[in-house]
């Protein structure tokens, strides 16, 4: 599986192993027509989850990340993909429904935007936040001041 | 007031649901009967322009936060015809923590503790996830000794996990008989993790590498007697619920979900094997020591509540079979590992996922080769399950909306996290 995609998509993509789990990391450009690939070519059907990860010293300062698994194959993957900060991905809401709370997740933590997604906004912060929580750069004691005076009618949440 | 009320709610239920499904909209899925709100906005046109006058048929009303029968602090938007609903919006995040966010800012001993505020009826499970996860990334295994007291442990509080669940959902419906029954027979299993670990709830059972403590004198007879005890007690909740007939009124035929719509949308655990798909991750993606037991995965074939609540019994019968085999064989040996006294995994990153009681509870790690997590992400299953939750209500009544939160058995907690 690994060989048939390196020889159709060369460069752009490479499969590792660590610690037994098999990962891609694929580049950004060749995102949804490799998720579609492995959805509809190699049965994975079940999207695991769907997370991202910060890196701010990177020049592309985020690793969005999908774990998936296939029913036939009682197999795991996960696919890595390099984005920078402000750029958006394409939503998978249409490859699996789950991703749909899932993507709303990444927006509210990170703030990378899916196109397509049918409804993209914060999902366990309340709509008017300022901030996106889980970048580097939000420290643990941070939160939206003015937002906490103005709700909540109090000084500060902490 | 509208007609509809004095219909049978299981001729409403069983009515097909929203002709747009996920089929048409989307290629590739053809054959799914998966209906989706409008998919260009919000799931319920909050903002669409009012009506010239009056409408009395469709209602939007708010249930909960605070509504006792979900379960916590879950909102649900409902859209009603009448007592129909047309659509739903859950609005979660009210028990938002920042567990994932505080895990980078603490050590990897130093967060195992806080694993158990996520899905509070089941601690044990998220502790054996989490430490399991910990130990693949620091490439060590748990010694055997170690791997029976966490499998005995572990499936006693998925004994527990459904026993809280049944009560409340049975009292959700309006039988009020099993709480007291279910929740005097998890005062047991309380009483063995307060024995073991000194604590009921919130366990901290299990540490990195493998227990902290050492089985407590007279454990296997509490155990055993256990066992003796709780099975005609499930028995007894049998005679209770399963051929009672209002109780089949209102789960038959309630929140069906088809086994190939539960997978497009990620739901695991009880909820996806009443669908028909024999897949549990104890079988399939065999952790601890669970390939060395003999079980059997329950599945139910009409994926609506009532075989959902007849699975998690049977699942319940199986977990005693687990124990009952684990107890008998618990090897001498160690109980911990060897791992350092400062826990710092290499560079890498690793998702390992365990069944815990509701559906697969993963976790993905990013260590950048320090004593903190560098990013710590919690995959839990009520979250993902809780999404089905409209497609499951579309066309029920309001009073099954109950019944389909109940089913789910979710917990705000884990939700929110």
């Amino acid at each position: 599986m690994v060989e048939k995609y390196k020889r159709q998509y060369g460069s752009g993509i490479e499969a590792q192993t660590y610690l037994g789990q098999n990962y891609f990391t694929v580049d950004r450009s060749l995102i949804p027509d490799f998720l579609r690939l492995l959805r509809d070519e190699e049965q994975f059907d079940y999207c695991v989850d769907l997370t991202a990860a910060h890196y701010p010293k990177r020049e592309k300062q985020f690793d969005a990340i999908w774990i998936l698994y296939s029913f036939p194959r009682n197999e795991r993957i996960r696919v890595k993909t390099q984005i920078a900060d402000g750029e958006s991905l394409p939503s998978s809401f249409p490859l699996w429904p789950t991703t749909d709370w899932l993507e709303r997740e990444v927006y509210d933590m990170f703030g990378i935007k899916f196109t397509g997604h049918p409804d993209m906004k914060r999902i366990l912060l309340p709509d008017g936040w300022k901030g996106h929580p889980l970048r580097k750069d939000y420290d643990i004691l941070k939160q939206d001041t003015e937002w906490v005076q103005i709700n909540l009618g109090i000084e500060s949440g902490q | 007031m509208n007609d509809e009320k004095t219909l049978d709610p299981k001729m409403i239920a069983s009515k097909p649901l929203d002709p747009k499904t996920i089929a048409e909209r989307v290629p590739g899925t053809a054959g799914s009967s998966l209906t989706r709100p409008n998919a260009a906005s919000s799931n319920l046109d909050l903002d669409a322009p009012d009506k010239p006058y009056l409408d009395s048929n469709e209602l939007i009303i708010n249930m909960g936060p605070q509504h006792p029968a979900t379960h916590g602090v879950l909102r649900v938007i409902l859209k009603l015809d009448g007592e129909k609903v047309l659509g739903t919006e859950c609005v979660i995040g009210y028990l938002h923590r920042g567990i994932e966010k505080i895990a980078e800012n603490r050590t990897y001993t130093m967060f195992n503790p806080y694993v158990d505020r996520m899905d509070y009826c089941a601690a044990v499970s998220n502790g054996l996830g989490y430490c399991e996860a910990v130990e693949k990334l620091m490439n060590v295994e748990a010694p055997p000794r170690a791997q029976y007291i966490r499998v005995i442990l572990t499936e006693l509080q998925r004994i527990a996990s459904h026993q809280l669940w049944l009560g409340t959902h049975a009292l959700d419906i309006g039988a009020m008989t099993p709480l007291f029954y279910t929740f005097r027979d998890r005062e047991e299993i309380l009483k063995i993790f307060e024995k073991y670990c000194g604590a009921r709830l919130t366990t901290h059972a299990f540490r990195i590498g493998g227990c902290q403590y050492e089985i407590y004198p007279g454990f296997e007879k509490d155990v055993k007697n256990f066992l003796t005890f709780v099975a005609p007690k499930i028995d007894e909740y049998e005679t209770l619920l399963t051929t009672n007939r209002i109780w089949l009124e209102r789960t038959k035929n309630v929140g069906v979900i088809s086994g190939k719509d539960a997978i497009a949308l990620g739901v695991t655990g009880p909820v996806l094997r009443a669908s028909g798909v024999k897949w549990d991750i104890r079988k399939a993606v065999p952790y601890a020591n669970y390939s060395k037991f003999d079980f059997e995965i329950p599945v139910g074939s009409n994926g609506d509540t009532y075989d959902r609540y007849l699975v998690r019994m049977a699942e319940m019968r199986q977990s005693l079979r687990i124990v009952e085999q684990a107890i008998n064989g618990i090897p001498e040996g160690p109980i911990m590992a060897k791992v350092p006294k400062v826990i710092k995994p290499p560079v890498g990153e690793i998702y390992h996922s365990i069944e815990a009681p509701k559906g697969e509870l993963g976790f993905f790690i990013v260590s950048d080769g320090s004593t903190q997590p560098y990013r710590l992400r919690v995959r839990p299953p009520s979250f993902v399950n809780l999404q089905a939750l409209d497609l499951m209500v579309r066309g029920a009544l309001v009073a099954d909306v109950v019944a389909v939160i109940g089913t789910f058995d979710i917990v705000l907690g884990e939700v929110d996290r």
